[in-house]
């Protein structure tokens, strides 16, 4: 079968909704299930340990409240991503994708820098309770930013040339998906007290 | 019918043994008939030439019955079987009758370690026992066993007296029984520990007051009877002081 | 209407190992599972061989001391369940009958169908790696509780470990990936007027299992990453003396556990409600009902979990709410068997090979069911616990599902998917050869099991009580009549592979039965269906009065009837 050539199976929709954005609540659905166990078992311990407190004042609220900024930003560029596929402008598409791909990667500067200032002071993975969860919660949201942007690029190269218009909503939910799994850490690892 | 298989030696292992026996018979029942109906009805309805097979949704009121009511009694028997497990969990693991004595109980990789109080009947002293694999209760006395673990997850279980407690790193978990027949019966580690986790063997030994007097003196050094112990010294030996992580 | 995309002969190299047809890509995991199968069985041999015959030399293995005791029970477990039951169950039979079965040239999305095959193998050759790394592989239990698992000095299989979990991980990226095929492509590319209640049961089930996977694997994912990171990074998520808790991975594994075993039983009893309908020629007795105890039992299956930990150090009080739940979901599974049950009622029942085997499911399967209520009540679940009594009990549930379903899956499919009909006489032999041994391996083991022999030792030597000769002669009568059915797999083996050249050419109904994959050639050529199907009825439309025939096949236009 040729690479470009959909089964029958792809085109129809027995439930009316298009069977890419299946797949996408599908992938959101799984995803919601790993974070919020993750998420589950970081509070139940945070309540259990009050002492961790201490530990997660280190956290630079600022460059966490940056981030939080810099990924709506790029949430609302998906967003008119999206509205440009709906009106068939493939290449303005693409561009509004290449802009939140843009804040993805400010967004791993940010935490880069931030990070490596946490370990010049000696907060790293096995620094205890607190610094354990805060790297696996952030690592595992950083690996699914990278991964999302890795993604979009590839959608906006089809969408620069029309192609595969109805990827943009869908990449753009996956997108919403990462920025809402931020909006959950920022408060939990940076603000809580 | 459990005891056909493991003695029982303990108040509550027959409270256990006889929940045991109405499950079976509840249970027993129920798979006897469903099987029996389902070798029926393949025999019953085995392809015979010239007789159509019959046209059954299965929303059929006057058949659907034979579905509901039995599943009806099944619930029934449910609740049966709920109720009394719950009476008798609750008495063994939530509800601890008040001590006569109180023992420790130490898992680690791979032997289980007791200590008791020495002649002075006073655990955390000087003249404690500790012993390893091997624990002396007396007959027809409330213990309280306090239940912790050096290293990985063990569980500490005593089959006669249908004992059964895991023993957790950090932890102290508490429990109880009541020997009520003299013997030597074994002890177990039922979780999975590491290679020697068949050698985690030990021997409960149940007996009398006076041969238990008398092993207590044989083990005992009176002189140190009464004394407190310093904990973090060595006459300390293990304390729960230690255990806490 | 015919098909609009053309679907050219691929060659060689892009059939058999590129290919995104999922008929090969349900080969590739039935062949996968398969091999995985001769390993499991052979772990098995091995450590029954020690149990039976305690420190003989194992003939083809060698002296099965403790460490390799515990790696083998690990191992077997592992590999019966993640890489046997799961791929053969729910991703073969779920990638070769789900287009076929709905109406429809192949998955929605190939590629990555193709992807999740090759991630599986993927896992599957990390596991197998982890025989070749100093220490040997993993000998924590399938169940790998921390601190033993988390910390090599205490399990003294520290690469094992690791590659072990990663092993898991993948597999379960794997499944994820499929379970959008399944799922995606029964509730969007069914063929035009197959409504909700006209999809075949064993696709029903292989979704609904689908969905429950991907529900409940996720805080295992998590809690993976987390004992990767104390395996291998120093952290202490589960380390008491550094703020962790052992219990937390429990919950989190048990989360996923529980689920997973109904992940597993509902595409089984899928596989047997398709061939009891057609080999009863009748109607599944509550179509409806039988779906809506399958949505209860799916949705019941996240409140059971702790039933596994009731010793465990958790609350005691919880226990209660835990031991309710699960007899709760006893109730709707003992009505899924009722059903089952009285679709007998007024057939006229054939007992070819596939229906044997879907009727022992049954009868093998009600044991198991039974005896879970003496360990989802707490009391007694205290004395039961990690003895040989859970051992027996989930084998009755286990081999009903991951053999006995499955052979019942093989034998009715097999010239669907072969083009050639298997042995009916060899097929029989195997079947007796396999059923009977089967009791007589786990019949011993619930009596010893109840008489307190505790599991994952390799000896008993150490232990008064377990040490009487009575008991010692069961665990040898279970290992004799192991050894008596892997024996017979070798029948089952040969006609497998013999009939694929010799067997003789089945049509495209050899069994008369109703559903669309029975309307294509044996085997379905690459787009399955020259001309896409209509769907007029539901799937089990037999003993229709006033037709010629006992069935009515569902892409039959009405008009045609009486015809």
């Amino acid at each position: 079968m040729s690479a470009s050539a959909k089964p029958i199976a792809n085109t129809r929709s027995g439930t009316g909704i298009p069977t890419v954005r299946l797949i996408t609540w599908w992938v959101i659905a799984s995803e919601i299930v790993i974070f919020g166990g993750l998420l589950a078992t970081y509070v139940m311990h945070r309540l259990g340990h009050p002492e961790w407190t201490e530990a997660a004042s280190h956290t630079n609220t600022w460059a966490g409240a940056f981030n939080t900024f810099v990924l709506l930003t790029s949430s609302l560029c998906a967003v008119l991503a999206h509205q440009a596929a709906d009106a068939h402008d493939g290449p303005k598409a693409a561009k509004m994708l290449r802009l939140t791909v843009l804040g993805g990667l400010i967004f791993l500067t940010v935490k880069g820098f931030e990070w490596t200032k946490d370990i010049h002071e000696g907060f790293v993975l096995s620094s205890g309770g607190f610094w354990s969860f805060y790297y696996t919660l952030a690592g595992l949201h950083g690996l699914h930013v990278l991964a999302g942007m890795i993604i979009m690029l590839i959608v906006a190269a089809d969408a620069a040339k029309n192609q595969e218009l109805q990827r943009v909503e869908c990449i753009g939910l996956y997108w919403h998906f990462v920025d809402i799994v931020w909006i959950f850490l920022f408060p939990l690892l940076y603000i809580a007290r | 019918m459990l005891e056909r298989y493991s003695t029982a030696a303990s108040t509550y292992a027959h409270w256990i043994d006889y929940q045991f026996l109405l499950i079976a018979v509840l249970v027993g029942f129920w798979l006897i008939v469903a099987e029996a109906v389902m070798f029926w009805l393949i025999f019953k309805f085995r392809a015979k030439d010239g007789r159509p097979t019959q046209y059954i949704t299965g929303e059929e009121s006057h058949l659907k019955r034979w579905i509901t009511i039995p599943h009806l009694l099944v619930i029934l028997c449910d609740i049966v079987i709920i109720v009394p497990a719950i009476m008798v969990w609750y008495n063994i693991k939530q509800v601890l009758p008040p001590p006569d004595e109180t023992v420790r109980v130490i898992g680690q990789q791979w032997a289980w370690s007791f200590q008791q109080a020495g002649a002075d009947g006073i655990l955390d002293t000087a003249d404690d026992i500790r012993t390893v694999g091997e624990l002396h209760v007396k007959v027809n006395t409330t213990y309280h066993f306090e239940l912790m673990s050096r290293d990985v997850v063990h569980s500490f279980a005593v089959p006669a007296f249908r004992l059964k407690q895991d023993a957790l790193p950090g932890r102290i978990i508490t429990g109880w029984f009541r020997p009520n027949r003299v013997g030597t019966y074994d002890i177990q580690c039922t979780q999975m520990c590491g290679i020697g986790h068949a050698l985690m063997a030990g021997r409960i030994i149940v007996e009398t007051q006076q041969d238990h007097a008398a092993w207590l003196l044989q083990n005992s050094s009176p002189a140190l009877a009464g004394q407190q112990v310093t904990p973090g010294t060595a006459a300390a030996g293990l304390t729960m002081a230690e255990m806490r992580p | 209407m015919s098909t609009e995309v053309q679907h050219a002969e691929p060659g060689i190299f892009h059939k058999y190992f590129f290919s995104t047809d999922h008929k090969m890509i349900a080969m590739q995991y039935l062949f996968t599972g398969m091999a995985m199968a001769l390993l499991g069985g052979f772990f098995a041999y091995a450590f029954r061989m020690q149990l039976g015959f305690p420190n003989q030399h194992v003939p083809g293995y060698g002296i099965v001391t403790p460490g390799k005791y515990n790696a083998l029970v690990t191992m077997h477990g592992s590999v019966m369940i993640f890489w046997v039951a799961m791929p053969v169950l729910i991703a073969a039979f779920g990638n070769f009958l789900i287009p076929l079965m709905v109406g429809c040239d192949d998955m929605a999305f190939p590629r990555i169908n193709r992807l999740s095959y090759q991630i599986f193998l993927l896992s599957a050759l990390v596991l197998l790696s982890s025989f070749l790394v100093k220490g040997g592989p993993f000998g924590g239990a399938w169940t790998a509780y921390p601190p033993l698992s988390a910390v090599g000095a205490y399990n003294l299989t520290p690469i094992g470990a690791t590659l072990w979990l990663l092993a898991v991980a993948l597999e379960f990226v794997a499944f994820l990936l499929g379970g959008i095929n399944f799922t995606v492509t029964t509730m969007n590319s069914r063929a035009p007027g197959m409504k909700m209640y006209d999809i075949p049961l064993v696709v029903w089930m292989i979704v609904l299992a689908s969905i429950i996977f991907m529900c409940s694997a996720g805080p295992l994912i998590a809690g993976a990453v987390m004992l990767l990171f104390d395996q291998t990074m120093s952290t202490g998520f589960f380390d008491p003396t550094r703020g962790g808790d052992p219990l937390l991975w429990q919950h989190l594994f048990w989360f996923f556990g529980h689920p997973e075993v109904y992940v597993v039983l509902l595409p089984a009893m899928g596989i047997v409600a398709e061939v009891v309908a057609v080999f009863a020629r009748k109607k599944i007795f509550g179509y409806k009902t039988v779906l809506y105890t399958t949505w209860a039992v799916g949705f019941l299956s996240f409140v059971v979990w702790a039933h596994h930990q009731f010793v465990a150090g958790i609350d005691p009080r919880m226990a209660n709410i835990f031991s309710i739940t699960t007899l709760l979901i006893s109730v709707p599974i003992t009505e899924m068997i009722f059903l089952y049950i009285a679709t007998l009622y007024g057939g006229s029942i054939h007992l070819d090979t596939p229906m044997l085997w879907a009727l022992g499911f049954i009868a093998e399967f009600m044991i198991g069911g039974v005896t879970g209520i003496f360990l989802g009540s707490s009391g007694t679940d205290i004395y039961l616990h990690d003895t040989y009594f859970v051992i027996a009990h989930f084998h009755y549930t286990f081999v009903p599902i991951a053999i006995i379903a499955v052979y019942a899956g093989i034998t009715f499919w097999y010239p669907k998917m072969f083009g050639r009909m298997l042995n009916e006489t060899l097929g029989k032999i195997h079947f007796w050869g396999t059923v009977i041994p089967f009791n007589v391996i786990f019949i011993p083991l619930f009596i010893t099991g109840t008489a307190g022999d505790q599991r994952r030792v390799y000896s008993y030597a150490q232990f008064a009580e377990q040490s009487r000769p009575a008991l010692q002669h069961l665990r040898t009568t279970s290992t004799i009549a192991l050894l008596v059915m892997l024996a017979f797999q070798f029948v089952f083996l040969f006609n497998f592979f013999w009939s694929l050249r010799n067997g003789p050419s089945a049509g495209p109904n050899p069994w008369r039965s109703a559903t669309l994959e029975w309307t294509v050639p044996s085997p379905p050529p690459h787009g399955n269906f020259a001309e896409l199907p209509t769907v007029y009825r539901g799937p089990y439309e037999y003993g229709l009065p006033g037709l010629a025939d006992d069935f009515l096949p569902q892409s039959v236009p009405d008009q045609a009837v009486g015809d």
